[in-house]
């Protein structure tokens, strides 16, 4: 049976607010505020990697799991945005941890990749024991002032987690996972060699606040279990008014929903497992309740996992 | 209630204006409707004409104005 051990995160320390951005981009800075709920983000440094991002992240994960780096028998990376086409950013990391033939596997999906690879994870787990999952993104490298609508989303940042095969005090069991690819909307979201992200925002919103919640009930009736049995989402931190949608759409109160965009802005597929790790610091002892998680993105990409504290 | 009149009343309930839109008037233009009330006023007709629209069809162009919603519903009605 797998479970989630430890989560971690890293942000940048550089912060960009939107009056930062409304000199670059001269989109209003209260405008940028009512649309996405974002206030600020973080900005990595020039020089900075998506890896060392993912590296921070994965050493404050492991510190909180008690492992050790040659604890780990497979890592799963997921990035949008890494610097290079090959190799991406799973084999920087590894080689950072000092491994020398541990697998370590990218998974270059934006927004959705993390719970994608917590995914792949429960499932590989009975075989390759803990499995470090990092997403790590540096957005900031991928925007065009030019396009204020999609420049204001987004920010860095990595996060971390470790699925494992055995359990360990205040983990997490995954119950359920169900992921989906409708690849008729790969033009709406996409980032092209060389280029800047293009994101065709009302496709995205418009079907994310159709899709998001139809995979959670979807995942939740699977297992016996209605929206209003779960007193926290984690969901990926796209645009708080999107968090808003899907909460009206399951008709359970927006505060259910874990919220840290105001700060981080869009981190990709970063914000799922910055969310979980800041949740978790802030709750190291969970009540025994249903957790669920749930992301969309490129691709489009979307899905739900449900997790039990043990 | 005539079909215009249903989608009417649940353009009410997703938007916040206190007229009617004429017919061929764009939702989208006025503010009426943007990439945040469409998906509630997908749901709104499928509970008000008991029609199931797929994700694929939720393009502003079906959904533009009171007539042409009117013309997807009357191809779409059991």
């Amino acid at each position: 049976m797998p479970y989630v051990r430890a989560f971690g995160h890293y942000v940048p320390s550089r912060i960009v607010t939107n009056a930062d951005l409304e000199a670059r981009t001269g989109r209003d800075a209260s405008t940028i505020e009512k649309s996405s709920g974002i206030l600020e983000r973080r900005y990595a440094d020039e020089g900075v990697t998506v890896a060392d991002l993912g590296l921070t992240a994965a050493q404050a994960c492991l510190a909180s799991a008690n492992l050790a780096p040659q604890d780990i028998g497979l890592i799963l990376f997921s990035s949008g945005s890494s610097e290079r086409t090959f190799p991406g950013p799973a084999s920087q990391l590894a080689a950072k941890l000092g491994f020398t033939s541990t697998p370590a596997i990218d998974i270059p999906i934006a927004s959705a990749g993390s719970l994608i690879a917590i995914a792949f994870a429960a499932d590989l787990a009975p075989r390759y024991g803990n499995i470090l999952v990092v997403a790590s993104e540096i957005m900031s490298r991928r925007i065009s002032d030019a396009d204020p609508d999609t420049a204001i989303l987004f920010g860095d940042g990595a996060g971390a987690c470790v699925v494992s095969n055995q359990s360990a005090p205040n983990s997490f069991r995954i119950a359920d996972t169900s992921f989906f690819t409708d690849g008729n909307y790969a033009e709406a979201l996409k980032l092209d060699h060389n280029g800047a992200i293009q994101m065709k925002g009302l496709d995205v919103i418009v079907q994310a606040s159709r899709k998001i919640p139809r995979a959670i009930e979807d995942l939740l009736t699977k297992n016996n279990l209605k929206p209003a049995d779960i007193p926290l989402y984690l969901m990926h931190q796209a645009n708080l008014n999107l968090i808003r949608k899907v909460a009206a759409a399951l008709q359970i109160p927006e505060d259910r929903f874990f919220r840290n965009i105001s700060h981080y802005g869009n981190t990709s597929s970063a914000s799922l497992l910055i969310a979980a790790s800041e949740w978790r610091a802030a709750n190291p002892v969970p009540s025994d309740a249903p957790i669920v998680f749930a992301t969309f993105g490129a691709g489009f990409n979307w899905g739900s996992i449900l997790v039990f504290p043990s | 209630m005539s079909t215009q009149a249903g989608i009417l009343k649940v353009i009410h309930a997703v938007a916040d204006i206190s007229n009617d839109p004429a017919p061929d008037e764009s939702l989208f233009d006025s503010g009426t409707l943007d990439s945040f009330t469409l998906p509630d006023l997908v749901t709104g007709l499928e509970k008000e004409f008991n029609v199931k629209i797929p994700d694929a069809d939720l393009v502003p162009e079906r959904f533009d104005t009171v007539t042409k919603i009117e013309a997807y519903l009357n191809t779409h009605k059991s």
